[in-house]
């Protein structure tokens, strides 16, 4: 295991997590303000990757594609809200899940319906193609770079939104009280369409970065989804700044893990017991790690309410 | 008591259940008996999934871990030779206790919406787990032999496969409802209305909830056991968590909080599945919006339905 290839699959580990992070925000957000469990938010992953992956195909142009998915995934999310979300509100947790199941179901076989089962090919653009060099020796694809920048934007500008805008505001406040929020005049429907459409859009788009590097294909937004609970659950339920944190530990475990762990077995045991127990291994550590943390910590590394 | 109208349905489901090894070996529809099994099977899943979910209070989101493991038992012992039926069953059932003890000792220690997502994630963990076996499969699943029972009892008949299935059914229902409607299952239904209360007048629901939580495991995991004893094959997707899914959709469409009403739940689920898929391949498209509709405005479900009382020890 070479020094250089550790560090390539630590910037992997950071990219990954970015992913997981912009799809976790919004996951967060509205699971901590509205009480909402909602499991068809891989599902808006899914179609933020065929939504650019078509305009792509028409145009081909990357640009276009990312101006003109980002409207259609809020009309995507404020539809949902409408028509089944927020009949949800006061439900329990056990049927928001079965709804919101229906969701998933529907919308992969509508994908799938209407695209075909097979993965649909989507080509990095050209302006991200290419390697740069910055570590000597090791080129490193742009386009990672610019997902991981793209990332780390979004969490920049969603902390300052929420700290610092009045939007913010009434989102925390609503998060704390919600009836106090109404009583003080805030459309509080408003706002929780606003965020739910929010959170759609923050997932079509890490779905369309991922579109490049990941094969979009019916279903894709599942695994996603259970990594994203997984963050949400390491980080706090309804934390901005726990998503941060738990996602770039996640995305390193499942990349670092993946890479170093059987090569670290191999030094403890014979070859053989480590080529089976590897790949074993390496896909229970996330889910290890997020026991561990539940164990010291249930509500997980930064509870919302305590900021 | 149970409304007349509930005792005659059950009598006419238990009767139908009995007649149809004969009645499909006189028709030549063997087709139709494997569906009945299989109805039955995901049946004795979802009657332990409503002990937690009806009872409970505790929305586990990775009933079908227990399925798997289960059904893993059987395979990976018949895989090294073991066939041995009676073993098998053990196993099934210590394997399954203790995955279900372990994920129970986590999860219980969170509520709400911690403990669905943290039951989904552990059972997906399982899911990866089986898939990164290549030894016994891998992704691709693993092809087993029926267990043997040597002279006690024929297990490579079919008509003998599904009356044991059926007896597994009726012993399941019969521990539910004794569990429900002893002082151990008051403790549970209490803590669901309301937990805090439950511990103010002395009562640890953790360890109550735990012991609940590994029952229901252990039931699940003998329908794992027998899954794989009809399918003769073995695949991680057992423990996907869309399999999970389905199994809450059975109670959720029975009944949810009534001993019999997952049964129906079951059967109703397989029976719209076997029949609309085979006017289409894209089923799922009508089917999701349906149990949005299901969720929305049919929460007593198939069995609540019936005349009788609203909820409770039936």
């Amino acid at each position: 295991m070479s020094l250089l290839l550790l560090l390539e699959q630590t910037l992997n580990g950071i990219q990954f997590g970015v992913f997981l992070f912009m799809i976790s925000a919004g996951l967060t957000l509205v699971l901590g303000i509205m009480n909402v469990v909602n499991l068809a938010h891989g599902s808006f992953y899914m179609l933020g990757a065929y939504y650019a992956a078509t305009i792509m195909a028409w145009t081909g142009s990357f640009i276009l594609a990312l101006v003109i998915m980002l409207p259609a995934m809020l009309i995507t999310g404020i539809v949902v809200e409408v028509l089944v979300l927020r009949t949800m509100y006061e439900r329990d947790h056990m049927d928001q899940v079965l709804a919101t199941f229906g969701l998933i179901l529907f919308f992969n076989e509508a994908v799938r319906m209407i695209w075909g089962a097979e993965s649909m090919p989507m080509d990095i653009p050209a302006f991200l193609s290419g390697h740069v060099d910055f570590i000597p020796d090791a080129p490193y694809p742009i386009f990672r770079i610019a997902i991981i920048i793209a990332g780390l934007l979004v969490a920049a500008l969603l902390y300052v939104m929420i700290t610092r805008s009045r939007t913010g505001m009434l989102i925390r406040a609503g998060a704390s009280n919600r009836p106090m929020v109404g009583a003080l005049g805030v459309n509080i429907r408003m706002l929780y369409m606003v965020v739910f459409g929010m959170g759609a859009v923050l997932a079509g788009f890490s779905g369309l970065m991922a579109g490049p590097i990941l094969s979009v294909e019916p279903g894709m937004g599942e695994d996603m989804l259970i990594l994203a609970f997984v963050v949400i659950v390491i980080g706090g339920i309804g934390s901005i700044r726990g998503a941060v944190v738990a996602s770039i530990i996640v995305g390193i475990f499942e990349t670092v893990g993946r890479s170093i762990l059987p090569a670290l077995l191999t030094q403890l045991m014979s070859s053989d017991a480590a080529q089976s127990m590897g790949p074993a291994m390496s896909s229970m550590l996330i889910y290890i790690f997020m026991a561990a943390v539940l164990f010291f910590r249930p509500e997980g590394l930064f509870p919302a309410r305590t900021g | 008591m149970m409304s007349r109208a509930k005792i005659l349905c059950l009598l006419i489901g238990f009767l139908v259940l009995v007649a149809i090894p004969p009645a499909t070996t006189a028709l030549d529809a063997d087709f139709y008996m494997g569906l009945a099994a299989r109805m039955m099977i995901f049946a004795i899943a979802a009657v332990s999934l409503d002990l937690l979910l009806g009872y409970g209070g505790m929305v586990s989101f990775g009933h079908a871990a227990y399925l798997g493991t289960g059904s893993y038992a059987v395979a990976i012992l018949a895989f090294y030779g073991i066939t041995d039926g009676f073993l098998q069953f053990a196993v099934a059932v210590g394997a399954s206790a203790l995955v279900a003890l372990i994920i129970g000792f986590i999860c219980l220690r969170t509520k709400g919406v911690y403990f669905i997502m943290i039951t989904l994630a552990l059972t997906q963990m399982l899911y990866f787990l089986g898939i990164s076996l290549e030894e016994y499969g891998g992704d691709d699943g693993i092809n087993t032999d029926r267990s043997e029972f040597f002279e006690w009892f024929d297990l490579g008949d079919d008509t003998n496969l599904y009356y044991l299935i059926l007896f597994f059914l009726v012993l399941s229902l019969w521990i539910s409802w004794r569990l429900i409607n002893s002082r151990f299952g008051m403790v549970i239904r209490g803590s669901q209305s309301n937990d805090d209360r439950m511990q103010a007048i002395g009562f640890p629901t953790f360890r109550y909830k735990l012991t609940m939580f590994v029952i229901a495991g252990v039931i699940c995991g003998v329908a794992g056991f027998l899954l794989a004893n009809l399918t003769e094959f073995v695949t991680p997707e057992y423990m996907h968590w869309f399999r999970s899914g389905e199994i809450m959709i059975m109670v959720l469409v029975g009944g949810m909080g009534t001993l019999f009403g997952p049964v129906f739940g079951a059967i109703a689920y397989l029976l719209f599945e076997e029949v609309i898929s085979d006017f289409t391949e894209h089923w799922m498209i009508i089917f999701g919006p349906i149990l949005v509709l299901l969720v929305l405005f049919a929460r007593k479900g198939v069995w609540g339905m019936l005349p009788g009382r609203e909820r409770g020890d039936d």
